[in-house]
């Protein structure tokens, strides 16, 4: 079942590479350069290195024992990522991806970023690792994330808003693939997600595995076995495919959960998996959200981050293959969810990461008490606070 | 024998190399796409690109990404596209080449799209985003209704992988003039450029013509490129920007003129 490395980036018939003739020289220098440092020791002990005392990992998993109690089921058990350096798990993958960079002496880095989760820990591994970078984000999103913006400026950052298109996360990387295109000789291309053309989707996830290895390796200590459950938001799906690919072979029930929006029989939402078509975008073959012409549909979900209309190419094979169960989230019941974790553990969640709450939420209800949940708590929601402040007035003033 | 491959045979026994101009399917609507298409031809352009636009065209420069924009907001979509190629095929027997993205074609199936433009009269292919080793059933079905795959090669593409390009490509192969997206706008091109043309040319020798493209935009440029040994020069960007920037009631003659002074650098004194 699992694909440590597959043969051309493909996972079953998804991923590969369709990208513009430019491009194929750098995805190539950066697979051998990948294939050379991912198993040296001096690499791996250098990443290790800034992990652990720049990161601050491993991250604890926290016996969330009021929520439990709260909703009377499954013992849920959080995988604190919101407790990482810059509040997100996006560290893990920054920081690989920078060293990685920095054996290849590219000393510019761009990026992409939905939530700015993204742009924020690239900036912060740069200024760490003596990088430069420059951060392509929607217009939209660095509205909706005026701090984050502010936070990769403070780092070092230089932030370009992106007017094109739909102004999210997609314009984003269309951006910033352009760029790469452009200076290609001399810059990386530092893709924060499981998605792109080979080798990124298997890459980005190696070095989010790092998630769901601690959490194997946490819960054998609590309980002798694997978690019987593990749930993870899913946009592009790097958290998700972190937490999944180490348990793929173990025996855990896997659940990704996909941003519902407004609903999906709505066409408010980034329920790709859920409710998508097979198709090609942004280098890789995967679940898209298109219309009947093969025109990307626009998204929406309240969470920046989960605003995509494509997903990893490893899940679409995950989904096909029937391992992962991929479902949905509504805007509300992600929102409720940021509300019931936040008074209930003192843990303010970002809304992307609401959105796994509010599903293991009503599967914990369904599982015996002696069952266990974990539910990758991907960051931190302080920077959410503005958004979800505006989304319970305006919901206030429309129940009147 | 193609269209294409026939164009580059007459125009090599009257010594001369091609002009390729391109117009953007439904830009700025689709009567006035057939009627530049037109101007393109009188003008004198050997072979006409047209456009069918996608969302997300990201080898694609500011121009062609808001004349792709503007193309979808009025609804253009492929049965669209085929009206419009259908009339412009019942007026000429100019070749007439597809650019747009792969997802496009996947979407339809490969053997229900590529068989609806044949009939309409497209006679080759450009998707960008189409690499070789993804190719298979594409190629398949563009056999199969015998038309031609024309794939980009680009500056930095190895002398081995322009080889294994080649062997895909039929019509001509496409050259990327520069690092970058479309709708260049430099006066003359780098050094790399030239040698790119000069590398590329040694390697497909008389059995593909080489075509340019991305950021040619004025006589000068074009010179330079064909005479380094270029086939064909082409123009798809600076048309664009042509037809913004012109009062609606001369936009073809200034079209034709801008074609007949590009034409004009592909015939050899």
């Amino acid at each position: 079942m699992k694909l440590a490395y597959p043969k051309n980036g493909k996972f079953g018939e998804f991923g590969g590479r369709f990208i513009p003739e430019t491009l194929v020289p750098a995805v190539e220098e950066l697979e051998e350069a990948y294939l050379r440092f991912k198993d040296d020791k001096n690499f791996k002990k250098e990443l290790d290195y800034y992990l652990r005392e720049y990161a601050g990992r491993p991250t604890p998993l926290y016996y969330a024992k009021n929520l439990t109690e709260f909703v009377g089921g499954a013992r849920i058990y959080l995988k604190r990522e919101d407790l990482l350096h810059g509040g997100a798990h996006k560290i893990n993958n920054t920081l690989g991806q920078g060293l990685l960079a920095k054996r290849m002496n590219k000393k510019r880095i761009i990026a992409e970023t939905g939530a700015g989760q993204h742009g924020v820990a690239t900036a912060m591994a740069c200024a760490a690792l003596g990088l430069q970078s420059e951060v392509y984000m929607g217009y939209k999103d660095t509205e909706r994330q005026r701090l984050n913006v502010f936070r990769m400026k403070l780092l070092g950052s230089k932030v370009h808003p992106v007017k094109e298109g739909t102004q999210t996360l997609k314009d984003a990387i269309n951006e910033a693939i352009r760029d790469w295109i452009t200076n290609v000789n001399t810059t990386y291309y530092l893709l924060g997600s499981a998605v792109g053309p080979h080798p990124y989707p298997v890459m980005v996830r190696d070095f989010q595995s790092v998630i769901g290895k601690e959490i194997l390796a946490q819960t054998k200590e609590l309980q002798n076995k694997s978690p019987d459950s593990v749930v993870a938001c899913v946009g592009g799906g790097s958290n998700a495919i972190g937490t999944f690919y180490p348990l793929v072979d173990e025996d855990t029930e896997m659940f990704g959960v996909e941003a519902g929006g407004k609903g999906i029989k709505t066409m408010h939402h980034s329920a790709t998996l859920s409710s998508g078509s097979k198709g090609i975008l942004h280098g890789m073959f995967t679940y898209l959200l298109q219309d009947k012409h093969g025109q990307i549909k626009d998204t929406h979900s309240i969470a920046a981050g989960l605003d995509y209309p494509g997903v990893g190419p490893e899940h679409s094979y995950l989904k096909d293959s029937k391992r992962v169960k991929y479902d949905t989230v509504s805007d509300d019941d992600a929102v409720n969810a940021f509300l019931i974790l936040s008074k209930h553990e003192g843990i303010i969640p970002a809304l992307e990461s609401s959105h796994a709450v509010a599903y293991a939420i009503k599967l914990a209800k369904k599982m015996s008490k002696s069952k266990t949940i974990v539910i990758t708590l991907s960051g931190r929601g302080d920077k959410d606070v503005e958004v979800v402040e505006r989304y319970l007035s305006e919901n206030v003033k429309n129940s009147r | 024998m193609s269209r294409i491959q026939d164009k580059f045979l007459e125009l090599k026994s009257k010594n001369q190399k091609a002009f390729i101009a391109y117009a953007m399917a439904g830009y700025p609507n689709d009567k006035e796409t057939i009627s530049i298409i037109r101007s393109l031809v009188n003008g004198g352009a050997d072979i006409v690109e047209i456009g069918l636009p996608f969302s997300d065209p990201l080898a694609d420069g500011p121009v062609i990404q808001n004349a792709s924009f503007q193309a979808l907001q009025k609804g253009m979509n492929l049965y669209r596209f085929l009206k419009i190629v259908k009339k412009i095929r019942s007026g000429t027997d100019i070749p007439l080449v597809l650019m747009t993205y792969a997802n496009l074609v996947y979407s339809q199936g490969y053997d229900k799209f590529i068989s609806a433009i044949k009939k309409a009269g497209i006679d080759g292919v450009i998707l960008p985003d189409m690499a070789i080793e993804e190719a298979e059933e594409y190629l398949k079905i563009i056999h199969k209704n015998k038309m031609d795959a024309i794939f980009l090669i680009s500056p930095n593409t190895s002398q081995e992988r322009i080889k294994r390009i080649a062997k895909a490509s039929s019509g001509f192969v496409y050259l990327v003039s520069t690092y970058g997206t479309t709708g260049g706008t430099q006066q003359q091109f780098q050094r790399y450029t030239l040698d790119a043309v000069k590398n590329a040319k040694k390697i497909l020798g008389d059995k593909l013509p080489l075509g340019v493209g991305f950021g040619v935009n004025n006589p000068e440029q074009a010179r330079s490129i064909l005479k380094t040994g270029a086939d064909a020069i082409i123009v798809a960007s600076a048309i664009l920007r042509l037809i913004a920037n012109t009062p609606k009631a001369k936009v073809h003659s200034k079209i034709v003129s801008f074609v007949k002074n590009l034409k004009k650098t592909t015939i050899s004194e």
